[in-house]
């Protein structure tokens, strides 16, 4: 080896770079696109994309429906999550052990999969909607609908729930509570004085991340509906896949309009993290 | 003894109170936490039991239990070349991330702590960005010009470099930091090692639980990767994921045996990663520290302030999240 080459192998450019220019290429040049393509307009540049989104009746609908069913998911899968965190603290090592291996498993399983799993299990045919209608609990259950949407949704929020909230609720120590209990305070005062603000931070960033994720998804619901219901992302993608004329540059502008309700509910989180105490205090 | 006498007596106590202890000691929160996990467990076990039934017409039970649709499946060659597929990209993508992540994690741990910041800002673009808007851009960029490999694999190899850049990034950076790597290449350079040659010789082998843990979490996260593969490739290279959803006119027993097979199998990489020897840091038997590597699963990403306590920032990245959907 020459000198020359054997400094090159040892500069940090060379091995930064061909990083550099796959990431460049595959993460940052696609979202540049798409914040470039939304103003493109058929005769130059201009807003008429989300003009067209904002005065679609249809694309109302689906921007309303994505975040009417990610709100209800990430909220109910956030109760349910810290329901069963406390939960998981309370009971044997053993059990707490199993559920943090199995939501571990069960986080995996989304997508196209889960999406079969559950037509098999509450489809119109389904296990459970034949057995709860046989004993009169259940009528008119349409896992195509937006009920069905929300109860899977949900399942998939729980597992992500359970593994972002557990180390928080390791947080609380027993000696709050006792020490609580013991200067008179009962359950709710605890958890209105102590717990709840404690946890807070982790709730709200837990929560953002659950919307986050059911804003995106795409998978799931594909697989469920195909595109007959009227989703953000369901719309996004037949706008640049769909089998009849296709139309990029609304895509991207519905796209980056999905981007910065993220940006915004993140904004929100972050503002509300600022005027909790516990944040600067810790 | 006569028998009635016997019954309800186990170990000489009596068995109706033991059971009536027994049920009291089943507290509340024993009861929240198995019916999560029932829960969580029901659609799963409902696919197991029509995978396995012969038939199941509109009745509460299955007419009889068999593994033909296992056996089926198996010796279908659509599903086994999907199967392929999925493998041959994983492994790629794999390698290249393996290949530019690794200096970069080296380079940001040892010679430039700047470059750690800018990284662990970069690495939350793939996690913020859904891949729906990404294959956007994606669609767009690759489709024709130079550059034209949309509908082939070798768009989904870079991409899924991306996706799985976050927690890799992570993984490989928590196990260097367990790790005294100044000190290693100190000590190599020192016996006359060149920098190239202790990194190789020194660090990696050093490194390399944490490279396995990594490379197992994010092939099991791949090999469940829907909207890219469907986005960009489709039926051109057919994938797993995709053959699934592509087969949704075929038998319910049929593809619930296939929904079965993909779940094993990213069970066994799953379980694969958390159960590497354990290394410095991870031991998996703790529940808090069982997390740590919980918390590598699926795709990561920013838990903006979700970790109330430092304690927890040190063993676990605290920015990696799974993700529920893909």
């Amino acid at each position: 080896m020459s000198a020359a080459f054997k400094r090159r192998l040892t500069s940090p450019v060379m091995w930064l770079l061909p990083f550099a220019l796959i990431f460049g290429a595959f993460q940052i040049a696609p979202l540049v696109w798409v914040m470039i393509s939304a103003f493109k307009t058929p005769t130059g540049w201009g807003l008429a994309n989300f003009h067209e989104i904002a005065s679609s009746a249809f694309f109302r609908q689906a921007i309303w429906r994505s975040l009417e069913i990610s709100f209800m998911s990430s909220v109910l899968g956030l109760a349910i999550a810290a329901v069963t965190c406390h939960s998981m603290h309370r009971c044997g090592p053993r059990l707490t052990r199993m559920m943090i291996a199995f939501t571990n498993m069960t986080s995996n399983f989304a997508g196209v999969p889960l999406a079969f799993a559950f037509i098999i299990l509450m489809g119109a045919n389904g296990m459970l909607t034949l057995m709860l209608e046989r004993f009169g609990l259940l009528e008119n259950f349409n896992l195509y609908s937006r009920t069905g949407l929300i109860v899977i949704y949900t399942w998939f929020q729980i597992p992500l729930g359970i593994l972002l909230l557990y180390p928080a609720f390791s947080t609380l120590k027993t000696e709050w509570r006792e020490a609580a209990s013991l200067l008179g305070a009962n359950r709710l005062a605890y958890w209105q004085h102590i717990g709840l603000p404690v946890l807070w931070p982790s709730l709200a960033g837990t929560l953002t991340v659950l919307f986050a994720n059911a804003m995106g998804a795409y998978a799931t619901v594909y697989a469920l509906v195909n595109t007959s219901y009227n989703l953000m992302t369901i719309r996004i993608a037949n706008l640049v896949s769909g089998d009849l004329f296709l139309q990029p540059e609304l895509a991207s502008a519905l796209a980056l309009v999905l981007v910065v309700i993220l940006v915004i509910v993140t904004l929100i989180q972050q503002w509300l993290m600022r005027r909790s105490y516990h944040v600067t205090s810790r | 003894m006569s028998l009635p006498a016997e019954l309800p007596y186990r170990h000489g106590k009596p068995l109706l109170p033991s059971l009536m202890a027994r049920l009291r000691r089943v507290n509340v929160y024993t009861f929240i936490v198995t019916s999560v996990f029932a829960l969580l467990a029901l659609p799963l076990i409902a696919t197991l039991f029509y995978a396995l039934a012969t038939r199941w017409g509109a009745s509460l039970t299955p007419d009889a239990l068999t593994v033909k649709w296992f056996l089926e499946l198996w010796t279908t060659p659509r599903f086994l070349a999907a199967f392929g597929r999925s493998l041959l990209v994983a492994v790629g993508a794999l390698a290249l991330s393996l290949l530019l992540i690794v200096p970069v994690v080296f380079l940001a741990n040892t010679r430039y702590p700047r470059l750690d910041s800018v990284m662990n800002g970069l690495i939350l673009l793939p996690f913020a960005v859904p891949p729906i808007v990404s294959s956007v851009g994606l669609l767009q960029l690759y489709a024709g010009g130079p550059l034209a490999i949309v509908g082939t694999p070798w768009i989904l190899i870079p991409t899924y470099f991306t996706i799985v850049l976050p927690f890799m990034y992570r993984a490989l950076a928590n196990s260097l930091r367990a790790l005294d790597v100044a000190s290693l290449m100190e000590a190599a350079q020192l016996l006359g090692a060149s920098p190239l040659k202790a990194f190789f010789l020194v660090v990696l082998p050093n490194i390399r639980v944490g490279i396995q843990i990594a490379v197992f979490l994010a092939f099991s996260f791949l090999a469940g990767e829907f909207v890219f593969a469907n986005m960009l490739v489709g039926t051109r290279f057919e994938t797993l994921q995709v053959y699934l959803n592509n087969i949704r006119g075929a038998s319910g027993h049929f593809t619930s045996a296939l929904v079965i097979t993909l779940f094993v199998f990213t069970l066994i990489l799953t379980w694969l990663g958390n159960h590497q020897p354990a290394e410095q840091e991870m031991p998996a038997d703790d529940p808090d520290e069982a997390q740590a590597t919980a918390m590598t699963d699926g795709l990561p990403g920013p838990v903006p302030s979700a970790d109330p306590e430092p304690r927890h920032t040190t063993h676990q990245s605290s920015d990696s999240a799974p993700r529920g959907d893909r």
